[in-house]
């Protein structure tokens, strides 16, 4: 499995893990807890995306000549 | 990358995203544009030797490589500014979308500025 697609189901794992722990905060009454919970996990996701984002940029930059 | 691999991939993201959008739509996102970048970035790889290879064509016709590279620079434009604004789209964000596609048009509109001008040049030599 390339590492790319293991990113894939990283975030789908934190996606879910996220989700179940939004639930269980909000049903004993921790709504901030929850909402933090949510921020800190879309945030750590989105470190990851951002790397492939790039990788992403620099490949279609050389590939397409998009720099010159 | 092998297509079977490529199609399987899209199809795992496709579930993923099915099951996490109700329940996350931000990661739901999140999963299809990592999605699409590996699809991408795998298909760009490959690009290169088809790249290479009209690049060869083009020398070996004795064609203004400026062209050919103006050309290429509109093609990648117009990838990227497709998956942006399919993201866009994915994530609700229609309007967005279309400004996307519309800065997309005008940087193509701007690198084809010379072919058009070059076209009409020598027009207007040919004539009398």
């Amino acid at each position: 499995m390339s590492p790319e697609i293991r990113a894939v189901f990283q975030i789908a794992g934190i996606g879910f893990l996220v989700a179940i722990l939004h639930t269980i905060l909000k049903q004993s009454g921790k709504e901030e807890f929850a909402h933090w919970t949510t921020f800190v996990g879309f945030v750590a996701v989105f470190m990851i995306v951002i790397g492939y984002v790039d990788q992403l940029y620099r490949e279609i930059q050389q590939v397409f000549f998009l720099s010159q | 990358m092998h297509i079977l691999q490529l199609v399987g991939v899209g199809l795992t993201a496709t579930v993923l995203v099915a099951v996490l959008r109700p329940r996350a739509p931000q990661f739901a996102m999140m999963v299809g544009m990592l999605a699409g970048i590996v699809l991408l970035l795998s298909v760009v790889d490959s690009m290169r030797s088809v790249i290479q290879s009209l690049s060869d064509l083009a020398t070996a016709a004795k064609v203004d490589h400026s062209f050919l590279s103006t050309v290429l620079k509109i093609i990648g434009i117009a990838y990227i500014v497709e998956f942006a604004a399919q993201v866009a789209r994915d994530a609700q964000e229609g309007a967005l979308a279309g400004k996307i596609e519309l800065a997309g048009k005008v940087g193509i509109v701007i690198l084809a500025l010379p072919i058009i001008t070059g076209v009409i040049e020598s027009l207007v030599h040919l004539l009398p």
